[in-house]
């Protein structure tokens, strides 16, 4: 894929930074503001594709690191599944960081709602792994296929074929 | 013969969606309000969570979440073994 014109860069250079500061305050502020996990992680991810779009390949694999990718997935995926756990003596997923006091924050300088933070944040981590690694695995497909690597014989899975 | 079959099914579907409308309740105004006045008092107090919607889907609900994210996963996995180049990348 070839970069685009200078206008759609010099736009992408900006806007691409500015998604993950949007998408990480999204995250963040989920338990106070509408959006959450799910969504902050959807607008963080579309860094990568502006980046493949308006830069072009070479600069998107400049940026992709996929195991670290795979390492939000995994940590993401991980922690929440902890953050569930902890209230066990409960129920499973009860909210036992949680102080009852009649709606108020614990503090004046940090929003805080027990377990409903943390779990947006490890959602959003995992949904940011997930979204750019199903890019980075697409366009790794297309590439294949335009290169003329990927025809006339299936190549991919088997890393010791060659 | 055929297009007698399809508009009697036609006149009979339609039939049945109009009776269904005439039974739905007025919008804004919910039949049953004991589960939302319930979600409402304890989201707050008990939780301390100041975004309900948040509280319900990570706290009352957060095992439909964690079908939600393990559903993410698999489709990640799906797609690493269609689409991903083996290899080393040149």
């Amino acid at each position: 894929m070839k970069p685009l014109s200078v206008i759609v860069t010099s736009v992408c250079d900006i806007f691409a930074w500015f998604m993950i500061v949007f998408g990480v305050y999204v995250i963040n502020n989920g338990h106070n503001t509408p959006g959450g996990g799910f969504q902050g992680g959807a607008i963080t991810a579309t860094f990568l594709s502006l980046v493949l779009v308006a830069r072009g390949g070479k600069k998107f694999y400049a940026w992709v690191r996929e195991g670290i990718y795979g390492l939000f997935e995994f940590i993401g995926l991980m922690a929440f599944f902890i953050f569930g756990c902890m209230g066990f003596p409960h129920s499973f997923f009860f909210n036992s960081l949680a102080i009852p006091q009649g709606g108020k924050a614990l503090s004046n300088w940090i929003p805080w709602s027990g377990t409903i933070a943390l779990m947006n944040v490890s959602v959003g981590l995992e949904v940011i792994g997930a979204l750019s690694l199903v890019i980075v695995y697409m366009y790794g497909s297309i590439r294949m296929v335009e290169t003329g690597a990927g025809m006339g014989g299936e190549r991919g899975h088997d890393r010791f074929d060659r | 013969m055929r297009k007698a079959v399809y508009l009697v099914a036609v006149v009979v579907l339609a039939g049945l969606l109009s009776g269904m409308f005439g039974e739905l309740h007025v919008f804004g105004v919910p039949q049953a309000t004991e589960m939302d006045d319930y979600f409402l008092a304890r989201a707050p107090l008990d939780r301390s969570a100041q975004n309900v919607v948040t509280s319900l889907v990570f706290d009352f609900r957060g095992f439909d979440t964690l079908g939600e994210a393990g559903v993410l996963f698999t489709a990640l996995c799906s797609i690493g073994a269609l689409f991903r180049e083996g290899g080393k990348r040149e």
